[in-house]
């Protein structure tokens, strides 16, 4: 356990466990002191600063958002301002535009994405890539029949590209995305991004 | 720097996997009924175990024209099933480009001493185990993703459950050892010692461990889910069920929501028969396909 300073609140961070690697981002949040969440249900949503969406089947993930009536709640969780994070399958379930014409899951990022962009399994790979928003020190980046970002629109910011050019990793506004497994990796600077956005954002809506 | 096929790909892929569904089909129409439902993998062979079961005969790697009809089918990941220690067959179903190859103890063995070394190989392997000393040599020779074996096409849960206590509960026991105690303990287990120190160190299996081999209703998934496993192959359960769709549906559910019983009683109702299932001790102990492997 890490050790906790007794004044102050620790942050509660939801990770969607329908299906998929939740239980690694289970564990990058217990390692960098935050609280992790198990959200089956609508009702898991209550009192949670930020949500996290796994790696995962996204065509799995997205009949379970449907069947346990996700979509408006996570919806309304996200226009609070709270900070919502989507690796690989995630990524997808974010993106307003799938390539191929699939419907869009929680169109929260202004993106298109393809998925299996690289292929099949025996395309995966792993690399080390610069993310300049966390620092110097380049992020370990395990991809796994991965997603791309094909197209993004005004509002969205670019955190990462491989060298040939293809987005990899993106945020608007509170919104963040990666193609990449940064949690199977032990990096966990994606998390302690999404603890200090939610940790401003109570902070205001609290002030204000 | 980049590199393809290293072994957090690999093992990665099951990791996604995790508290899903994997479903047996052997059409492409029951590919995309599987996906529907929410499958978040499909194993593509030419008959289910219950009627290989049936059938008798010695039962082979599929035709690649079938496992390509629902790698086309599909977005989701497809897996096939190659015989215990037949690396050739593994060649094939590498070179169609499968995403995960099974060897597995379902086909009829191809050598009785040797399984195939899956280091050799850049696709994946899952591997069927009934406890852990035999989990750990298949991850030794490469495994990067477990089963238990159960008892495939019975229908029937006991083995299932059987195996899985006995995997997790050896588990616990190398817990509680003092260090120089897993020196005979890798020995008892017949398992490489490096991994079972390891197993100890960590309380769990290196790689993802699902359970398979009679799952046949909604109960049965959330029942090995509780006991502690991390996903669900199913294979007959499905397609020899009345409604295969409906059936399907709710055991992903059930897999996901699987510690609570209301929405598990509200999944279960109405599904029709499921498999009719075969009582074990009527399976004379040469036809028990677990007992496949070494």
């Amino acid at each position: 356990m890490v050790p906790r300073n007794p004044g102050v609140r620790v942050m509660r961070i939801g990770v969607l466990a329908l299906q998929g690697a939740f239980a690694e981002h289970v564990a990058a949040l217990r390692a960098i002191g935050a609280e992790p969440v198990e959200v089956r249900l609508p009702a898991d949503l209550d009192g949670i600063g930020g949500l996290i969406l796994p790696g995962g089947e996204s065509t799995t993930m997205r009949k379970l958002i449907h069947r346990w009536e996700l979509r408006g709640p996570i919806l309304d969780f996200a226009a609070t301002g709270a900070p919502i994070f989507g690796t690989c399958a995630g990524m997808i379930i974010l993106a307003g535009e799938i390539a191929g014409g699939e419907a869009p899951v929680l169109p929260l990022l202004d993106v298109l994405v393809r998925r299996n962009a690289f292929g099949r399994q025996l395309d995966s790979f792993e690399t080390e890539l610069a993310v300049p928003d966390l620092g110097a020190k380049p992020v370990h980046a395990v991809f796994i029949r991965a997603p791309v970002i094909e197209r993004i629109g005004p509002g969205v910011q670019v955190m990462a590209q491989l060298p040939d050019g293809r987005i990899v990793a993106v945020r608007e506004g509170n919104v963040i995305a990666t193609s990449f497994h940064p949690e199977l990796a032990g990096e966990t600077r994606f998390h302690q991004l999404v603890v200090d956005i939610a940790t401003t954002q109570a902070g205001s809506t609290q002030a204000g | 720097m980049t590199e393809t096929s290293t072994w957090a790909t690999k093992k990665g892929l099951a990791q996604m996997l995790k508290g899903g569904v994997i479903m047996d089909v052997v059409t492409p129409e029951q590919a995309r009924i599987a996906e529907d439902a929410g499958a978040c993998a499909v194993m593509a062979l030419e008959r289910v175990p219950s009627d290989i079961r049936a059938n008798g005969g010695v039962a082979r790697m599929s035709d690649p024209e079938m496992i390509t009809g629902i790698m086309a089918a599909v977005s989701i990941p497809v897996m096939a099933k190659a015989r215990i220690g037949h690396f050739v067959e593994a060649q094939i179903l590498q070179a169609l480009g499968v995403d995960y190859i099974d060897e597995s103890e379902v086909l009829t063995p191809a050598d009785e001493r040797n399984h195939i070394n899956k280091h050799d190989f850049k696709v994946p392997f899952v591997c069927g185990c009934r406890n852990l000393g035999e989990a750990l040599r298949r991850i030794n020779e490469g495994a990067a993703m477990m089963r238990t074996k159960g008892e495939a096409g019975t229908g029937n849960v006991v083995e299932a459950v059987h195996q899985l206590r006995d995997v997790l509960a050896a588990i616990r026991r190398l817990q509680g050892m003092r260090e120089d105690e897993l020196f005979v303990a890798a020995k008892e287990l017949q398992a490489p010692y490096e991994l079972v120190k390891q197993v100890a160190a960590d309380g769990k299996l290196p790689v993802v461990n699902f359970v398979a081999g009679g799952i046949s209703t909604p109960a049965d998934a959330a029942l090995v889910m509780q006991l502690g496993a991390e996903g669900v192959f199913v294979g007959s359960g499905i397609f020899k069920s009345d409604n295969p769709a409906k059936m399907a549906a709710a055991i992903v559910q059930a897999t996901t929501h699987f510690a609570d019983a209301k929405i598990l009683a509200e999944v279960s109702k109405g599904l029709g028969n499921p498999m009719r299932g075969i009582e074990m001790s009527t399976i004379p102990e040469n036809e028990r396909l677990a007992s496949r492997g070494w």
